[in-house]
């Protein structure tokens, strides 16, 4: 069956084309009287004409009035969740004194880093350093924070199984590999836009909106990071009667992981590039602090802000950057180096 | 009845292998195939069969099907053809929980690269296959504990693999492939990729094991010399065909082909051919005068290179006795200016 399809699928490509182009044809409102005209005067040939249009907004359209109208209620449950979600962390994390935010990412970075002293100042500096620039942003970081954080956590739980699926079937990855691609080169306002629909203004749609420009990389370093685990190392734990679990979660995933937490941070950085993307559409956060500084004129204002977000992303950045490293001396250790008392 | 047996296996690597096999079995050669179907031909018509207890080398350079045929074995690649037999078992009708199991308890690897886990302690690493197995941490802490004893690496247990040189690495390596106490070993280029004294090391240190052990191995390599050294029989591979299967005598004395003697062209060979090899039988000296007075006499089994130089000191002539101290044969240095020189022998010897 398998075999007969793949013998004739350029045929079917071909046909599933004219079919379009007569759509096109029979559907446009521009079309000539009658067909033969089409061989009389052959003006048609010099400009693109008007009737060769695929009417493929109006299919589009018809598509999501009925989608938003039978689904509506999913979505709605969707982001009930999503918003609870947000709200508790966000409320939490506003109503704790600040120098206790500060010390808790503190502690953060000094245990995920290893105990590394420089890193863990650096990042506390910059945690600090967001406050100190306007103490309106505080707050908007906790905001911002929190979605993308929430937005990450949804990347993690979608990306990590769909990564490792691809990683042990060549049809999944040559399945999603064309998502992925898509997910990522498209507008971000032509899914943010269909995100208000569907989840109403807000954080939301700026959750969903981080989850589809930041999950393809986090996919992809899934994917490669099992994929590259030396084939021998793979050999030697198939030789041993590992099973499939045992390989994939014994070996693989430990020796993928400097890979994937590498994905993690790219969808971080990428996350709190689209946060700001999302205060256009009514997102709170310093996205809109950058916004608002945009639309007074007011250079200051919207460059502390844009600066408040670099210091975020630094924040963002180091901890799961030295995060992985860790994880990296674990799974790859080089030579301790010894301490000689002299 | 042979430990592992393998029948006319074929493998071809390509989309539609099955279609191919027709025309590999009608005897195209690889390039052929190649060129026709752009299929590659891993193993054509191969046949093997290791008893107990003995170490079978498989030889042939890089491309010649070596690392496919050891890999068939416990089935880390399916045959496109053929039967394999191992311990009575035809390892081609066992279902994916029936071929983890037979994995688990029957044979272990020892790779090329070592194929260490480098997340793992040698510890760790050692313990794996019992881990594998579902044997208590202590259990097979303790068992792991002794491989490593045994390979002499005690102290470094609680190292990482990339902490360690590339010979102790193997050590660690074979230490694991031990420590489940299989029957089989399946030595892939084993120390290929080690330098050459740390590699005659590691060659003593086997031959040691075994000694005790009496495993049944499979061992891979390109290097001639180590297949002379560990083989108690060599199969050469050449393109996928297997062109010669003997003891290393038989390789180094009758060479199947052309391929075979320019493998053999560089040997050693005092140090491989015994000396019931290289004797005149006594039946057989047509009255050809013996210096007997000046002879004295070695065991048949020994090698050429333990009595060359006595020969050459004072042009004696070996008289070769067997266990019982009866003579079976005389060697002079017309016999030894023939086993020894590189020239293919125009009077084949049969060797038994």
């Amino acid at each position: 069956m398998i075999k007969i399809i793949k013998k004739y699928i350029n045929y079917l490509y071909l046909a599933v084309f004219v079919v379009l182009i007569v759509v096109s044809y029979l559907s446009s409102k521009r079309k000539p009287d009658n067909v033969t005209e089409l061989f009389t005067d052959l003006g048609w040939l010099n400009n693109f004409p008007k009737w060769l249009d695929v009417p493929f907004m109006h299919w589009i359209n018809t598509g999501w009035r009925w989608f938003s109208s039978e689904y509506g209620l999913v979505f709605d449950a969707i982001g009930y969740v999503l918003l609870r979600a947000y709200v508790i962390t966000k409320n939490l994390l506003v109503d704790t004194p600040w120098p206790l935010v500060v010390l808790g990412v503190v502690a953060l970075t000094y245990f995920a880093s290893g105990k590394k002293i420089g890193t863990t100042i650096f990042v506390g500096f910059c945690t600090f350093s967001i406050g100190f620039l306007n103490p309106r942003f505080w707050d908007k970081a906790i905001e911002t924070t929190t979605i993308v954080f929430i937005g990450i956590l949804l990347c993690i739980m979608v990306g990590l199984p769909v990564g490792i699926a691809m990683a042990r079937n060549p049809r999944v990855r040559n399945a999603i590999l064309p998502v992925l691609d898509l997910m990522q080169v498209i507008p971000s306002f032509c899914y943010l836009i269909p995100g208000i629909i569907l989840f109403g203004l807000g954080a939301i749609p700026a959750i969903i909106g981080i989850f589809i420009y930041s999950c393809p990389p986090l996919i992809r370093l899934t994917d490669l990071g099992i994929r590259l685990v030396d084939k021998e190392v793979i050999e030697a734990a198939e030789s041993f009667g590992a099973n499939k679990k045992q390989k994939l979660w014994g070996v693989q995933m430990p020796l993928a992981l400097p890979n994937i937490m590498q994905g993690i941070n790219q969808c971080t950085m990428m996350a709190l590039a689209m946060v700001v993307i999302a205060s256009m559409i009514g997102t709170r956060g310093l996205g809109d602090e950058v916004l608002l500084g945009l639309q007074q004129l007011n250079v200051g204002s919207s460059l502390e802000a844009g600066l408040a977000i670099v210091l975020l992303a630094i924040v963002f950045d180091r901890i799961t950057q030295a995060y992985g490293e860790k994880i990296q001396e674990k799974t790859q250790p080089t030579i301790k180096k010894k301490k000689y008392k002299i | 009845m042979a430990k592992i047996e393998v029948k006319n296996v074929y493998k071809i690597f390509g989309t539609e292998p099955l279609t191919v096999l027709s025309m590999v079995k009608k005897g195209a050669s690889k390039e052929e195939v190649l060129e026709e179907t752009g299929h590659t031909v891993g193993l054509d018509n191969v046949s093997i069969s290791v008893e107990e207890g003995e170490t079978f080398v498989c030889m042939g350079l890089s491309g010649s099907g070596k690392s496919t045929l050891i890999r068939h074995l416990n089935r880390l690649i399916d045959p496109t053809d053929g039967e394999i037999i191992v311990d009575g078992t035809n390892v081609m009708q066992l279902n994916e929980k029936e071929l983890i199991n037979f994995r688990k308890h029957e044979m272990s690897m020892v790779f090329q690269r070592f194929g260490l886990f480098p997340h793992k302690t040698v510890m760790q690493n050692v313990a794996y296959g019992l881990e594998i197995q579902g044997k208590e941490l202590q259990e097979r802490n303790k068992i792991a504990m002794a491989q490593i004893e045994a390979v002499g690496l005690q102290g470094f247990e609680n190292q990482y693999p990339s902490q360690l040189s590339g010979g102790m690495q193997q050590r660690v390596g074979l230490a694991r492939a031990l420590a489940t106490n299989p029957e089989i070993l399946l030595m892939d280029e084993a120390f290929s990729a080690l330098d050459p004294l740390i590699r005659s090391d590691m060659q003593k240190q086997l031959l040691e094991l075994q000694g005790q052990l009496k495993k049944t191995i499979f061992f891979i390599t390109h290097d001639l010399d180590e297949s002379l050294k560990l083989g108690d029989h060599i199969g050469i591979l050449n393109h996928g065909r297997l062109v010669q299967v003997g003891t290393p005598e038989d390789i180094i004395m009758n060479p199947a082909d052309d391929y075979v003697a320019a493998f053999v062209k560089d040997v050693n060979r005092a140090k491989v051919l015994r000396a019931r090899t290289v004797m005149v039988q006594s039946e057989k000296l047509n009255g050809r005068e013996i210096k007997l007075s000046e002879s004295y006499k070695v065991d048949a089994d020994t090698y050429i290179e333990e009595f060359l130089p006595r020969v050459l000191q004072d042009r004696s002539t070996i008289v070769v006795v067997d266990k019982k101290g009866d003579t079976m044969g005389y060697i002079t240095e017309k016999e030894l200016a023939i086993s020894l020189s590189k020239t293919s022998h125009n009077e084949p010897k049969k060797t038994f």
